[in-house]
């Protein structure tokens, strides 16, 4: 690949040292010139986007609208899908997902960050350790997580027997399992968070809280007026980021709950979340054309929060 | 009034601190279980009975794990490289050049961005099936090799340049190829690392696509091997071995980490808020 590249970059060399000696003759030709040398920069990665994200993407949609027994346009999938329990199941699991995940991850980055901005040691320490969750592999602490609830040889049903709780099954119990996956998952991302809201934070000009201090406002005033208000855009940004994050959730359920006895998404696809579903469908069950379709509803989702993110976003900006 | 805000402190140091051992905790719990002994997880006491190394031991004898590892590496650095070569030159050519169709181009790739990979697994594997791309590094990495967001990133940083410095290098007869790679690339290396640490720890991490473009065990990277493992023994959960594999893949990302704090939070902020 680097080779290609360094080839293709020394033939354009060649090709720019040409013309540049004709430059004085030909003045008028510099405009094509540049035109050309820009899009010699950009052939390759114009031919990769096109390959690989329009035409696929397009692939995509045309697939979620054939059967695998019926050639030509068919709406069957959709129609099928309108009547799928554990689709619905699937989307209802998202949602919660969404619900419950970003407010807490960004409720505990934002505590986190204001109690680390407020102590004069430490400071790298702890936000070395609250970070540390995020740039860890997802799959190895979600099976450390598995280890942990599990209820026979887990350490929380042990530690909650200290204080007399009854063991609980967790990620076995179909009422507990989704909340399982969700702790994990704020666990892991609440440090960035964290980090985020800690440069929003220093972004804050001191002199507000200066002025806000002469004029004897007391804390909780300073944190609703100044503060907060003032990372509005920060909060814009890591609410977007975090929804969509969470809505494409997979590697999390799929490690926390697959076991080579059931696959993931259990127990009763309480936790089977959009991409789970669609992963099983097209990769376990090879219906292709339905995961498909199972893919255009979450790619919907995804536009939607995006063109809600264009909206917000500008207005932000405006004062 | 002083003494007020010392205890204030220490109040949210305890608080702090609390926090600290919520969220290590499972790394030490996964340090400690990977030294146990499979009937030590059935003691219900927090140290083993005695340090035992057989997971290790396993680990390094009886599966791909360093072939795992050494796979991860290939696909983590060749994607990285890749992506800040053709991100810093596609986003130098839209920022600093001005040519018919710059706008459109720039729309269509940030239009890219809007697409989950999960809705293009499914025809990737269909073409890497179609070309044998299945179960080989090229299969893996080539989803990555360039990437949308960094365009975007690099543009923004692009722009900053000033244009004399290019245009003095042009007349002193610098081939545009040479400008971008002496003049330019120089000027955002903050931004680069940025992006190379990312993109890095993306590759390390991902695992919907690898996981459905390798079939092999030998082709598989450090998340999927650990994954199918642990899921694909049906002989009950090794977890001694599941947790030495874990700290295995998570102690070197500690350290690494560890070492270079500053510039992974330096560049996982700059990136996050370019977002």
């Amino acid at each position: 690949m680097t080779q290609a590249q360094t080839s293709a970059a020394q033939s354009q060399q060649m090709d720019n040292k040409t013309p540049m000696k004709l430059k004085e003759k030909r003045p008028m030709k510099m405009k094509t010139r540049r035109t050309m040398t820009a899009y010699s920069f950009l052939l390759v990665p114009l031919i990769f986007f096109i390959c690989i994200r329009f035409f696929p993407t397009l692939y995509a949609f045309s697939m979620s609208f054939t059967t695998q027994n019926v050639n030509g346009f068919t709406i069957e999938n959709y129609r099928i899908l309108l009547r799928d329990g554990v689709f619905w199941k699937s989307v209802w699991n998202t949602c919660k997902y969404v619900i419950i995940t970003v407010p807490l991850q960004m409720a505990f980055g934002l505590i986190l960050a204001l109690a680390i901005e407020r102590v004069r040691h430490f400071r790298w320490f702890y936000r070395m350790i609250y970070f540390l969750p995020y740039i860890t592999s997802t799959v190895a602490v979600s099976w450390v997580w598995r280890l942990m609830f599990d209820p026979s040889v887990g350490f929380l049903n042990q530690f909650i027997g200290l204080f007399g709780i009854p063991a609980q099954n967790w990620l076995t119990d179909p009422k507990e399992a989704l909340y399982c996956v969700c702790a994990v998952m704020i666990w892991q991302s609440m440090g960035f968070s964290m980090l985020i809201f800690m440069a929003g934070l220093q972004g804050i000009p001191k002199h507000f809280y200066e002025a806000a201090k002469i004029d004897g406002a007391n804390r909780w005033k300073v944190f609703w007026k100044i503060t907060f208000p003032l990372l509005n855009p920060t909060i814009v940004f890591l609410a977007i980021t975090g929804v969509i994050q969470a809505l494409q959730t997979f590697t999390q359920i799929q490690n926390l709950t697959a076991s080579s006895g059931a696959s993931a998404g259990g127990p009763l696809n309480s936790t089977v979340s959009i991409v789970v579903y669609m992963y099983k469908t097209a990769f376990q069950e090879f219906n292709m054309q339905y995961a498909s379709a199972v893919a255009v509803v979450l790619f919907l989702f995804i536009l939607l929060v995006t063109l809600v993110q264009m909206k917000v976003l500008n207005k932000t900006y405006e004062y | 009034m002083k003494r007020k805000t010392s205890i204030g402190n220490l109040v949210i140091h305890l608080f702090l601190l609390v926090g600290v051992i919520v969220v290590a905790f499972p790394f030490i719990w996964m340090i400690v279980s990977s030294v146990k002994s499979l009937p030590d997880f059935y003691r219900f006491s927090f140290w083993p009975e005695k340090v035992n190394l057989s997971a290790y031991k396993y680990v390094f004898q009886e599966t791909d794990y360093l072939r795992w590892y050494l796979n991860s590496i290939i696909v983590g650095a060749v994607v990285t490289i890749s992506c800040l070569i053709f991100n810093s030159l596609v986003g130098y050519t839209l920022a600093k050049h001005k040519f018919p169709g710059a706008k459109m181009i720039f729309i269509l790739i940030l239009s890219t961005l809007m697409i989950p990979t999960e809705m293009l697994v499914i025809p990737w594997y269909l073409l890497g099936v179609k070309v044998n791309l299945i179960d080989t590094y090229l299969g893996i990495m080539f989803p990555g090799l360039i990437e949308a967001f960094g365009i975007f990133l690099m543009r923004q940083y692009m722009l900053s340049i000033p244009d004399d410095l290019l245009e003095a290098a042009r007349i002193d007869g610098m081939s545009e190829f040479r400008i971008w790679w002496r003049i330019a690339i120089p000027q955002v290396k903050p931004a680069l690392s940025a992006l190379g640490i990312v993109t890095f720890l993306g590759n390390w991490n991902a695992y919907l696509w690898p996981v459905i473009a390798v079939t092999t065990d030998q082709m598989r990277t450090l998340p999927v091997g650990i994954s199918l493992y642990a899921t694909g023994d049906s002989g009950g959960i090794q977890w001694n071995t599941i947790m030495a594999m874990s700290t295995l893949a998570v102690i070197p990302m500690i350290i690494v980490f560890l070492i270079f704090q500053r510039k992974i939070v330096e560049g996982i902020t700059l990136t996050g808020m370019k977002g």
